[in-house]
């Protein structure tokens, strides 16, 4: 038996021996403790040969002299590391599913201007997608609106349960603005631009729209907050979901999300977020960021940069800058998380974060970048992106480093979850590897031609 | 005519002296012996060797082995504690080409990539900065039977596109099975609402195929029978000269090998069927995301696959995927390759490849053959590239780590002894030339998936051009 089938099945023992009468491996929390294990705490370092105990959704132990709980579930980590699960700051998962059809896309709404839409109840808990990504270690995700310039509300979502509202990690919630463009698309849908497409002039009036949006945001929100003081003298103001929407970030309740990426689209992202007096304010993308990493470290702004996979913005740039972006960022003192802007494979983000790492983010602001950089953007960190003691159990478990391609990751926790390693991907391994084998006449397959 | 275009330009810019001299010294003054001493040696074919010298002689290797002496004079370079590996060879690209799709009949085999291959393009540049040294461009997958392919090595810097082919390898041509062919040509519109031609449906493709094959073989006869006639009776006129059925022809006499854009088992089992009908045995499946179902047959019919590492679910036909494709092929014996198909991906092959030790348990070896030796085998140039040996062609890159880690960087690359990245001498500006009026802020969306569905649209450097 090769070396992953002998991992997959010891790891798949773990959900036996708890239930074997089951048939069908599924999440399942409980206590659980990993014994004799190498603990990458990520807050507080390294302990070696450690112990973490996990009851029902939460760490409640972590260390050398920690006592295995009477009935815990043990599992015996020698020779592996625990890290916490990984964070993909921006993605489309769960919002669809199949690329090329349309029927199964969600993740985009018509119209320029529709904030209320949520990316999280459009989110399908049961797509095989889901599975693929989690037994790689990806715990928990961004799952992003696209389309217009304000295309809704993203949700951040845990890589387990069976309603988005199982999923939804720590509440997170962030209203997405795609700060207005100024190029000439590569692509236009349908062809190429007008003779007489102008983007100077598009992206004038697309900022323009903006304020003119968020001018009516804070009348809204003047009009809301008078009616709320004297409800009696006032009338009722007219319901408008899309000011509606908005009104959260005004009051600094909510993240603004601006996707933002060229260089003076950036430049002009910040003032327009200072302009406004934004209170919680994140960039994502934001592919030249290396060109105004001062600016952006100046107005103290966080990055979800990515996907790391990308060619450069321009023909003329380095080879290498979408790799070392972020880590240039980082140096320039930005706060750095990592996004793969992908959908079905989210799982490439310990590979996304291994690239920033060669390419001058280091491997530990990188881990950090995947697990408690992106906790404490979101305000979550008290739960999230770290082992310790009263945090969320969402770990991977792993034989190696987690951003090696050659590593296995041999066992996921999530929201206290013992997930099974298993996805389509496995079974259909498990299936075909020896097609054959099952049956009892062996096949007689042609001689080679050649 | 895009010939004539560019080397037009080219002359002009070369007779204004605007090109850099690096690049114009490239041509005229070419330095092809280096002798790289003390590397970790990944052969690929002959296991891995410590602390080996390697060198290469008017573009050869031509010793390998230990405190090698440099003939006088040589570059030498030393590599110690890094590794040196076989330049990377992608089976499947569509760099360097001003276009891609014939996409007008479902058979256009008479169309050839030779005639648009685009030697400014900078995904030359940028795959060479990940160690690939050959490419094979291919037509898309427009239609069942599309254009001849052109396999080339990424001497960045030429002017002449000749300078580019990859001289001696074997003639290919794209074939095309399942959705692109049947939405291109027989659903045209949103739904299928204009009408189309055949084919429209798998069966539809078999019958492209089979009516191609069947006129063609109608092609040979008659001019065979011409050419007996001609002996007896001078006068006997022939038969019209026809290009697309000509190749068709030579894929039937095994001059032209096949490389088909492919993804369900179904429609792998059905070329395969064809191609036993007409006598063709040189065949490799593009993608293939669904040949693991069919692994047995593969490397029974003698059949290559080459792959994607891990892409699935961006269409109906590539739902059923698995990343461990790679895997169950090469343990049935399938000679398999890992492809980029991707201006983006084509920058880490080495790591696509590595994919396969996560899904998967291949050896260093066999993953790193899947970028060397077996593309080499698929493209019928495994006698001059893909591994180390004397005597092949001295197309190599070093690392700074082993290939397959995560954190390893393309420190440099040579093609045919000829160093064309450097990543210590490599620019933070990539123009030829510096107009600072000049308006590059050609910025397109990053996220991947786009590429899906607009491959290879890029223009290149006649963007200064028309700037001036």
């Amino acid at each position: 038996m090769n070396l992953i089938l002998s991992l997959l099945l010891a790891t798949t023992t773990l959900v036996h021996q708890q239930d074997a009468e089951q048939q069908t491996a599924k999440p399942r929390q409980g206590t659980y403790a990993i014994t004799n294990v190498r603990i990458e705490t990520v807050s507080g370092g390294t302990i070696d040969n450690g112990t973490i105990v996990i009851k029902a959704d939460r760490i409640t132990a972590v260390g050398t002299d920690v006592v295995v709980p009477e009935g815990a579930h043990v599992i015996d980590g020698t020779g592996l590391r625990v890290y916490p699960g990984m964070i993909d700051s921006g993605t489309r998962l769960g919002l669809t599913e199949i690329g090329a059809v349309q029927e199964t896309n969600d993740s985009s709404e018509l119209g320029d201007v529709t904030p209320q839409m949520q990316a999280l109840s459009a989110i399908n808990p049961n797509i095989p997608q889901i599975p693929v990504t989690r037994v790689s270690g990806v715990t928990t995700v961004i799952a992003e609106p696209s389309g217009g310039l304000l295309p809704g509300t993203a949700a951040l979502i845990n890589l387990v349960g069976y309603t988005p509202d199982q999923m939804h990690a720590g509440g997170v919630l962030l209203l997405v603005l795609s700060f207005p463009v100024n190029r000439t698309p590569r692509f236009f849908r349908g062809g190429s631009p007008p003779d007489d497409f102008d983007p100077d002039k598009k992206y004038r009036e697309a900022v323009e729209k903006l304020d003119e949006i968020w001018d009516r945001a804070e009348l809204y929100d003047r009009i809301d907050a008078a009616y709320a003081e004297n409800p009696n003298l006032s009338t009722h103001p007219e319901y408008v979901p899309e000011m509606a929407a908005i009104l959260p970030v005004l009051r600094g309740e909510m993240i603004l999300m601006v996707k933002v990426n060229a260089r003076k689209e950036i430049e002009a992202a910040i003032e327009w977020v200072q302009e406004r007096n934004i209170k919680r304010v994140i960039f994502s993308g934001v592919s030249e960021g290396w060109r105004v990493a001062d600016k952006l470290a100046e107005a103290g702004i966080d990055c979800l940069v990515g996907p790391i996979f990308s060619t450069p913005t321009r023909e003329s740039d380095r080879y290498d800058r979408a790799y070392a972006n972020i880590g240039m960022l980082a140096d320039a003192g930005v706060n750095v998380a990592i996004r793969t802007g992908q959908s079905e494979n989210v799982r490439n983000l310990p590979f996304n974060a291994g690239f920033a790492a060669a390419y001058g983010l280091g491997k530990e602001r990188a881990l950090r970048a995947v697990t408690l950089g992106p906790a404490e953007m979101f305000g979550i960190a008290d739960d999230y992106g770290s082992i310790e003691v009263g945090k969320k159990a969402n770990l991977m478990l792993t034989n190696g480093d987690p951003f090696e391609p050659a590593t296995q990751v041999l066992g996921v926790f999530i929201d206290g979850f013992n997930i099974p390693i298993d996805s389509r991907h496995i079974r259909l391994y498990e299936e075909f590897l020896h097609r054959d084998e099952g049956r009892v006449q062996p096949v007689q397959v042609q001689p080679a031609v050649n | 005519m895009i010939f004539k275009r560019l080397s037009l330009f080219s002359g002009l810019v070369m007779t204004l002296g605007l090109f850099s001299a690096s690049l114009s010294s490239a041509q005229s003054n070419v330095v092809n012996d280096v002798l790289i001493r003390g590397a970790t040696v990944l052969t690929i074919t002959n296991g891995t060797l410590q602390n080996t010298d390697v060198l290469v002689q008017d573009g050869v290797i031509t010793a390998i082995g230990t405190d090698l002496r440099a003939p006088g004079g040589i570059k030498t370079i030393d590599a110690d504690g890094q590794y040196l590996m076989p330049g990377i060879v992608d089976a499947h690209s569509h760099i360097a080409l001003s276009s891609v799709n014939e996409g007008s009949s479902p058979v256009t085999s008479e169309v050839t990539m030779e005639d648009v291959v685009n030697p400014y393009h900078i995904g030359i540049y940028r795959a060479l900065a990940g160690g690939v040294t050959t490419s094979h461009l291919m037509h898309g997958s427009a239609n069942v039977i599309g254009g001849q392919n052109e396999t080339i090595k990424l001497r960045w810097g030429m002017i002449n596109p000749d300078d580019l082919r990859f001289k001696g390898a074997p003639r290919t041509i794209k074939f095309a099975l399942g959705e692109n062919p049947t939405r291109n040509h027989g659903r045209r519109g949103s739904s299928g609402s204009q009408p189309g031609i055949r084919p429209s449906s798998r069966m539809g493709v078999e019958a492209v195929l089979r009516d191609a094959f069947s006129e063609a073989r109608n092609y040979m006869r008659e001019w065979a029978d011409y050419e007996s006639a001609k002996l007896n009776h001078p006068r006997q006129t022939s038969p019209p000269y026809n290009e697309r059925l000509e190749v068709i022809a030579d894929i039937m006499r095994g001059e032209i090998l096949v490389h088909c854009h492919s993804y369900r088992a179904d429609e792998i089992l059905m070329l395969m069927r064809v191609l036993e009908d007409f006598g063709v045995h040189n065949i490799t499946f593009q993608h293939a995301n669904e040949g693991f179902k069919v692994a047995p047959e593969l490397a029974a019919f003698g059949a290559g696959a080459s792959v994607f590492a891990d892409w699935w679910s961006y269409k109906f036909e590539v739902y059923y995927s698995t990343a461990y494709n790679a895997t169950i092929l090469t343990r049935n014996g399938v000679v398999t390759s890992i492809n980029s198909d991707s201006g983006e991906l084509n920058r880490h092959l080495y790591h696509e490849a590595a994919k396969t030790q996560r899904y998967g348990d291949l050896s260093d070896d066999e993953a790193l053959s899947l970028i060397t030796i077996n593309p080499a085998m698929q493209l019928g140039i495994a006698d001059r590239v893909g591994s180390i040996e004397v005597g092949k062609d001295g197309d190599l890159v070093l690392f700074d780590k082993h290939p397959l880690s995560v954190y390893a960087i393309a420190q440099k690359t040579f093609v045919d002894g000829v160093q064309y990245f450097d990543r210590e001498t490599d620019r933070d500006d990539q123009r030829l030339r510096v107009d600072p009026s000049a308006k590059l802020d050609t910025y397109m969306e990053q996220e991947t998936g786009v590429h899906r569905f607009v491959k290879s649209e890029y223009v290149t450097l006649d963007i200064l051009f028309e700037q001036n």
